[in-house]
């Protein structure tokens, strides 16, 4: 036979168009290994089981689909709250729009000053606990992102904070290609909370890594919204010791495509981990939550809850694990991932699962799909409340489940708020 | 007040006719009962007047104070003053009561015009009458009927009744599941709304109930059809006979 035309590797075609930022030694040693990571294991395809059912291409190749900068009145979220800002522009931090990091009085820094450092306490998690989470399930974005990225912040709290730290994440260019990487370290009693949110780019390919100590707390809220072209892949990687407490809630509402992992590990007795998410998608609207939640101590609680609202030809993807380590006795683990689909062109795909390698454990899920309660409906009309009214009450009630799980109440009700300020835009 | 005439209904999806020309007027600050076998229509009527689907009206109107019912929707009847009382009130997870009041309350207020009640004035009437109904703080909070018992359904039915204050109210089988303590309270809540201004239809198998509710007119209905009518001893005459003797009089 003549020469076959020489196949092109998507993974080398897309690290050609990446160029590994300049950092410091251990920078660049953990760069280089995450790169060797993420050539051993390819970037997903198409047949990959873990992207069954979400297509990666578009996350993956080389070239970024523009993704218009989407403008509306609304305020954007968390507006009115106290809290500590730091924004990124098309990925990029913006010192200028920011509050002042040196006046915070935390240790927080952008990432390549945390490189340029021969010695760095952020060292021994950069792409650490990404590492972990690599096994059993390959997550090459993750370590894609932790080969390239541009930048970020890292942030230690040594007792609790009481002002959330806030990421305000911009898009302003229509083709703008992301890769943000944040290390979060809460020590022993510390607490802290973060806020993220908005477009941040075209394409966002986000990590963040949080090692909430023994006794320490993390919590998190983030708003994924706006620019309804935008694409975006993040990954949380939790490590909770003995008695820490994690807690996680995203809304994401708009968005061709949008996948969400999170693993965490509990490796501390009396740990607890939360992860919720509650979803709104009106047309070509992909969102996936991915979970992996691995029980590796006694006595750990972990609750996942994800509900997800779609309608136009939307499509919801959730993939939930539950993974009982042997010894993680005592173990409460509970999830649940339900979809309201509120007409027959939406879907909702789920591949709930448990793996128990204990024997006195409780652990529980459950998922499904259904359309509005024509009979609540009705009730709620024969009281005087018009149809459309109804309708998004009954949409919130869904909703409510997963946003109750966000513990601070003034978060709660701004997250209600814009659940429904959304609904109202997006009445037919 | 109510005013319905040769009403013809069949169900939307099978070809059945349930409704056989009703007729039935109610006035004003009187009490209107219906008692009739299963399967007379009785349910079936209090859904039509307020605007559940899947019902088709084939012939006759329903009027409530000269406005034309059947060309509202649910809701519209509801702020234009028309109540039902569910048999099998529904549970709502998620909605907390109080809100559901109070969105209800405010709905009917916007529609007719009036100014929207403020968060202060809707919960000190709310809390009074939930107290006569012995709706305690925590019914008022949990979400709407979810894990209520029986009573506390019906109570809670009543409840939004003296809160939105219709002019026109029809209580569908309200008595059912309903021990005599619970059906003497529920009984005392509707009284205490009866008013010279006001209409009820009450509907219900059993006479038991209008021990409490004390009616001004009895209905006999049958086969989708009003067959008698009379004041309230015809009541205790179903009660005392049966159906049947009113039943083979009528055909």
């Amino acid at each position: 036979m003549a020469d076959l035309a020489v196949k092109s590797d998507p993974t080398e075609d897309r690290l050609a168009a990446l160029t590994m930022p300049s950092c410091g030694a251990w920078g660049r040693a953990v760069r280089e290994a995450a790169l060797a990571r993420l050539r051993s294991m390819g970037l997903p395809g198409r047949r990959d089981e873990y992207w069954k059912y979400t297509r990666p291409d578009t996350l993956t190749q080389a070239n970024v689909v523009p993704a218009a900068v989407f403008q509306n009145d609304e305020l954007p979220p968390f507006e009115g709250l106290e809290r500590l800002k730091l924004v990124f522009v098309d990925g990029v931090f913006d010192a200028d729009a920011s509050d002042d990091l040196a006046e915070t009085g935390l240790e927080i820094e952008r990432l390549e000053t945390a490189m340029a450092q021969d010695i760095h306490w952020a060292k021994d998690l950069y792409g650490v606990l990404e590492t972990n989470g690599q096994t059993p399930v390959a997550r090459p974005l993750a370590a894609l992102n932790s080969a390239y990225a541009s930048d970020g912040i890292v942030l230690r709290v040594t007792a609790p904070v009481a002002r959330p730290i806030s990421m305000i994440y911009r898009h302003e260019n229509p083709n703008s290609d992301a890769i943000l990487h944040h290390v979060i370290k809460v020590e022993k009693g510390a607490s802290v909370s973060v806020l993220e949110n908005g477009p941040a780019a075209a394409r966002l390919n986000k990590v963040m890594e949080v090692d909430v100590a023994d006794g320490a707390a993390f919590h998190h809220v983030r708003a994924q919204g706006r620019d309804h072209e935008r694409r975006a892949a993040t990954h949380i990687f939790a490590r909770l010791g003995t008695e820490s407490r994690f807690k996680s809630f995203t809304m994401t509402v708009n968005g061709v495509l949008t996948r969400n992992e999170c693993v965490i590990e509990l490796l501390g007795d009396n740990a607890q981990a939360h992860v919720a998410g509650a979803a709104l998608g009106d047309g070509d609207f992909h969102h996936d939550d991915t979970v992996f939640i691995t029980h590796d101590a006694v006595n750990c609680e972990s609750r996942q809850v994800f509900k997800k609202v779609l309608r136009n030809g939307a499509t919801g993807v959730f993939q939930g694990k539950i993974l009982v380590k042997p010894g993680a006795q005592k173990t409460d683990g509970y999830q649940i991932s339900q979809s309201l689909l509120l007409d027959e062109d939406s879907n909702f795909l789920a591949k709930p699962e448990l793996e128990i390698y204990a024997d006195d454990v409780a652990c529980s899920h459950g998922s499904t799909s259904g359309a509005i309660d024509d009979d609540a409906l009705f009730y709620l009309r024969s009281r005087g409340v018009p149809l459309a009214d109804a309708q998004d009450l009954l949409v919130l009630a869904f909703l409510a489940e997963a946003v109750d799980e966000i513990e601070d109440e003034d978060l709660r009700e701004h997250v209600s708020a814009r659940l429904s300020g959304w609904l109202e835009r997006h009445r037919s | 007040m109510l005013e319905i005439k040769n009403l013809h209904v069949k169900l939307e999806e099978e070809d059945k006719q349930i409704l056989k020309g009703v007729d039935l007027t109610v006035e004003a600050g009187k009490v209107h009962a219906i008692m009739g076998p299963n399967g007379s229509g009785k349910s079936t009527l209090s859904y039509v007047l307020s605007g559940r689907d899947g019902y088709e009206v084939t012939a006759g109107s329903a009027h409530l104070d000269g406005e034309d019912l059947l060309e509202m929707e649910a809701e519209e009847r509801a702020a234009a003053g028309l109540f039902l009382a569910f048999q099998y009130p529904v549970e709502i997870p998620g909605v907390g009561n109080m809100t559901f009041l109070r969105t209800a309350v405010n709905a009917q207020r916007k529609a007719r015009g009036q100014e929207e009640m403020s968060a202060t004035e809707f919960l000190k009437v709310v809390r009074e009458k939930a107290k006569t109904l012995k709706i305690d703080a925590d019914m008022l909070k949990r979400p709407v009927n979810v894990g209520f018992s029986g009573g506390e359904k019906k109570r809670n039915e009543i409840l939004q009744m003296a809160m939105l204050e219709p002019k026109m109210c029809i209580l569908d089988e309200t008595d059912s599941g309903l021990d005599v303590d619970a059906m003497k309270l529920v009984s005392e809540g509707v009284n205490a709304l009866r008013d010279a201004g006001r209409g009820f239809l009450v509907i219900t198998h059993y006479q038991r109930l209008l021990d409490h509710i004390k009616p001004d007119v009895v209905h006999i209905m049958a086969n989708g059809r009003i067959v008698k009518t009379g004041g309230p001893e015809l009541a205790l005459e179903v009660e005392n006979n049966g159906y049947a003797d009113i039943l083979g009089e009528a055909v």
